[in-house]
């Protein structure tokens, strides 16, 4: 689901399709690969996007597909390697850090050229900061300018190197540039003068006014079905890309994508869901491809309940239910009362893990002394009995005064994910005596009440994770965060557990050493787990598949999990 | 003397399409009433070890060769490391044993007409991803699915009833009032509006609620073009002999109306209604689909063809299209009927 709110939660987090992390293992369902004699020139692949563009503008763009595009137009100063989530040097081939952590000083390669064939220099990387700082065009990424309330300083010291000043050293460091594509000044800077740049690059631009740093660049779109990138010849790294034509078909569903990867149509498929999965497992030897399941990944299923301040609003019932939601032991009972392991064999068919924390397994920020995920319903009895809750004779759930325990949970309509969660967890609830309801709406509906009305009493949402990094959970950890769901607004001073979280984590991301790093974010996620604000559930594995003889091709646990190296792709002797 | 056997067969055949369309709706319908007996389990008892378990088999020769008159069944167990793959356990056979007791719970049956002892299950028509008896939510749902239709049908018809004979009945400016109100009913976009209307409805609508809503709904929704056709109906009678001869005789209005108006437009009427109800039947499953029906785990058909949706789905498990196969003949049955409605009306029997 969640177009908006995976993309919410990127933005908020931060870093925009970054690192990945781990070591997938690939292995190949079928068509044996015949002996490789490394990478040639040539050929084209063809992906799938989820819906169309809705632009070329790496300022502006904020949907999966948009993104996916630019990026395989676009360069960074510095990239993120997906594999080992090491900062590797891209745009720039080196930087310094000094001031302690303050300033940052990157210096370019040499002889960078744009896919129009015009030089880029340190002017366009000033000019491009200057855009995603500027707060009229209001570009999603500019939050993660903004260090120590103060936006970064960017200066040009000579035609290949550029300083960056930042109020206050910055926990993720020079991670921070892997976001920014650079942009040419020659082709934008008289639509910046002109107030109108946040417009420019639409999808009907024509390709001949567009030109970026990536691999590949523009060279037709057929609005509704296809587009097609060409090689870049001017790109920056040797003999690179490989192939010489990269082709984004736009097929809108998941089930549609597989079938026209089955059929040969698509040369990769991303996000398989676990029955395609299997079902093209099947029949891999015979038809030519290969499927990875490279592990659990970053996305979140959790639920959480409505701790809102509700102010004047007149929701009496949902007032008084609140007083269960509030209480530590109520999260606690209904945590311990899911059975993750039915979520994971019923509506992932084992390709997923069950969660305890909001970190998943696929990142290695996850807090390993965490215990795993137990269901017990004997210990959510034992909790509740203990919290005063009791149970009549026909085994309803009734609190200390009298009343029948019961609400609704709010999922979006036609999720083929979260659906079937709320189904198994209205079962497991209802076996420790909880009414629950199960309200599907659509998405703007659910984010209606979850942003604005706060007239809901629990919901089941799923989060993309954004990078390896705990920033991500930024926004989602924070008592003031804006997506911090299960309490957007306070009656009074957050509880001290909140405001415990709130310390650690602003103390984090100014915190240079890893391993200090890592020690506060640790004690995160035990309050998290110890608190149950969210109830995390479960993480499901990155499915994917490629044709046979695809070389070099490296499934990342994040997204892109495909095509973050779609320069190094080639394929092998057929 | 052949035409007089082939308009005899003709006849002949069209009883018996008639008596074969109304037996399978009675069928259904009453299936729906004693769902509580007929139904093997409840409509919401997951057994997530059999999600997606294909329909039992029903024996009666055991592995001896010996011919047993009680049928018996096996376990299904799935095989391990291959989800949805079911082998036969034959270690032990369940005899299928009729008017068994039921376990107390939601749907408040004492008595079941078959069952198995435990921990065999008995899925006649297979299992859905929960693990759910896909029979037992077929006849469950179609208590939502089939009385949601005949109730909003009849809703929306009594309204066009009422509105249509007013409208030509009178004239005049309530004429022109409630015919362009039907106008902008035909012409509004329903669907993005049913989306609207449930947005704002309370979150947690009993299944009770949501059912008489959408019954509500559609009926509220309905009633412009049965309205329009009876008023035609109406302003034709309206002008006949008959009628301006018993309001010359002092008839009042509303005699007129019931005495010699009205039944002039019950034919169209109920054409309508045997028109709409397969039309309403199909708009819940609609509504359903799209996640505005009755909430989980009460199963409407809409909501068991939801699952469809998934390309895996459709193309494994083919019992999941029993929805679909019954709707097909609800549909065909109701327009059976409405056919032969019409016919005895051109022939001046209704």
């Amino acid at each position: 689901m969640s177009g908006i709110l995976r993309r919410n939660l990127l933005l908020a987090a931060g870093l925009l399709a970054l690192a990945g992390c781990g070591s997938p293992a690939t292995q190949p369902a079928g068509g044996a690969a015949k002996a490789d004699d490394g990478p040639r020139r040539g050929g084209r692949v063809v992906a799938a996007l989820g819906s169309e563009p809705r632009t070329f503008n790496p300022v502006t763009a904020a949907d999966g597909a948009s993104l996916s595009v630019i990026q395989a137009m676009t360069a960074n100063l510095v990239h993120i390697d997906r594999q080992d989530q090491e900062a590797k040097p891209a745009l720039a081939e080196r930087w310094t850090v000094d001031d302690g952590g303050r300033r940052y000083t990157l210096v370019l390669r040499p002889a960078l050229r744009f896919s129009d064939g015009h030089p880029a220099t340190a002017d366009d990387v000033v000019f491009s900061f200057q855009v995603y700082l500027d707060e009229k065009i209001d570009s999603p990424q500019r939050d993660l300018l903004i260090v120590g309330g103060q936006p970064i300083q960017v200066r040009r010291i000579d035609d290949r190197t550029v300083e960056f000043r930042l109020a206050e050293p910055y926990g993720v460091a020079e991670r921070l540039f892997d976001g920014f594509a650079i942009l040419p000044r020659h082709l934008l800077e008289a639509a910046y003068k002109a107030g109108t740049l946040a417009d420019a690059w639409g999808t009907d631009t024509p390709p001949a006014k567009m030109a970026g740093l990536g691999p590949f660049r523009l060279r037709e779109r057929r609005a509704g079905e296809r587009l097609v990138l060409e090689r870049n010849p001017f790109y920056w790294k040797k003999d690179k890309p490989y192939l010489d034509e990269l082709v984004f078909l736009t097929v809108p569903n998941a089930d549609a994508q597989a079938v026209r990867f089955q059929a040969g149509e698509l040369d990769v498929v991303d996000r398989l869901s676990a029955e395609s999965f299997d079902r093209l497992s099947r029949g891999g030897a015979r038809r030519g491809y290969q499927l990875t399941d490279a592990g659990p990944g970053l996305d979140l299923n959790f639920l959480f309940f409505n701790q809102n301040d509700l102010g004047n609003r007149r929701l009496p019932e949902l007032r008084r239910r609140q007083g269960w939601f509030r209480q530590t032991a109520f999260r606690q009972a209904v945590s311990a009362a899911i059975d993750r392991g039915s979520l994971v064999h019923v509506v992932y068919r084992g390709r997923a893990t069950p969660l305890n924390s909001h970190e998943t397994p696929g990142s290695h920020w996850l807090n390993k002394t965490l215990p795993p995920p137990r269901y017990a319903p004997d210990e959510a009895r034992r909790l509740l009995r203990q919290a005063g809750f009791s149970w009549d004779a026909a085994g309803a759930l009734h609190d200390p005064a009298g009343e029948r325990v019961g609400f609704t949970l709010l999922v979006v309509a036609g999720n083929t994910e979260r659906g079937p969660m709320a189904t198994l967890i209205q079962e497991d609830l209802r076996k420790i005596g909880m009414d629950v309801r199960i309200a599907a709406l659509e998405l703007q509906a659910v984010l209606d009440r979850l942003f604005t009305s706060y007239d809901y009493d629990a919901c089941v949402l799923g989060l993309d994770g954004g990078d390896a990094d705990p920033n991500p959970s930024m926004s989602i950890l924070l008592s003031d965060g804006s997506h911090h769901f299960w309490g957007l607004t306070h009656g009074g001073p957050p509880a001290p557990w909140e405001a415990e979280i709130d310390r650690l984590m602003k103390t984090q991301i100014a915190e240079r050493d890893p391993a200090q790093r890592r020690r506060l974010y640790d004690r995160v996620q035990e309050i998290v787990m110890e608190q149950r604000p969210l109830i995390a559930l479960v993480t499901p594995n990155v499915l994917v598949g490629a044709k046979a003889g695809l070389g070099n091709l490296r499934p990342a646990v994040l997204d892109d999990h495909l095509l973050w190296n779609v320069e190094e792709l080639y394929w092998r002797q057929r | 003397m052949i035409r007089g056997v082939i308009t005899r067969g003709v006849i002949t055949s069209r009883r018996v399409s008639l008596a074969l369309a109304a037996g399978f709706l009675a069928l259904l319908y009453l299936g729906a009433l004693g769902a509580g007996f007929l139904a093997p389990y409840g409509f919401d008892e997951q057994d997530r070890e059999h999600t997606y378990a294909p329909p039992v088999r029903l024996r009666f020769r055991d592995g001896g060769g010996r011919l047993h008159l009680r049928p018996f069944l096996y376990i299904g167990v799935e095989k391990p490391g291959a989800p949805g793959v079911y082998e036969e356990d034959r270690a032990r056979a369940f005899p299928v044993r009729f008017l068994v007791p039921a376990p107390p719970g939601r749907t408040g049956a004492r008595v079941r007409l078959f069952g198995v002892e435990e921990p065999a299950r008995i899925f006649l028509l297979g299992t859905d991803r929960f693990g759910r008896d896909q029979l037992s939510r077929l006849l469950y749902g179609a208590r939502i699915s089939l009385f949601s239709g005949l109730l909003a049908a009849g809703l929306a018809v009594a309204l066009g009833l009422l509105a249509g004979a007013v409208a030509g009945f009178r004239g005049g400016w309530l004429d022109q009032v409630l015919m362009r109100t039907s106008e902008l009913f035909l012409a509004l976009p329903w669907l993005y509006l049913l989306l609207a209307v449930r947005a704002v409805l309370p979150l947690d609508l009993a299944p009770s609620g949501s059912f008489l809503l959408l019954v509500a709904v559609l009926g509220a929704v309905g009633w412009a073009r049965p309205a329009r056709l009876v008023r035609g109906a109406v302003l034709s009678a309206r002008g006949r002999d008959y009628v301006l001869a018993a309001q010359g005789f002092g008839g009042s209005d509303g005699y007129v109306l019931r005495r010699h108006v009205l039944p002039q437009a019950v034919g169209v009427a109920l054409t309508q209604l045997a028109l709409l109800v397969p039309q309403y039947v199909l708009a819940e499953v609609a509504m359903s689909f799209l996640g505005l029906g009755v909430a989980e785990p009460v199963p409407s058909w809409g909501t068991m063809l939801a699952e469809l949706e998934r390309y895996d789905v459709l193309i494994s498990y083919q019992w999941m299209l029993w929805p679909a196969v019954l709707l097909t003949g609800v549909v065909l049955s109701y327009h059976t009927l409405a056919e032969h409605i019409r016919e005895r009306l051109q022939a001046g029997e209704v």
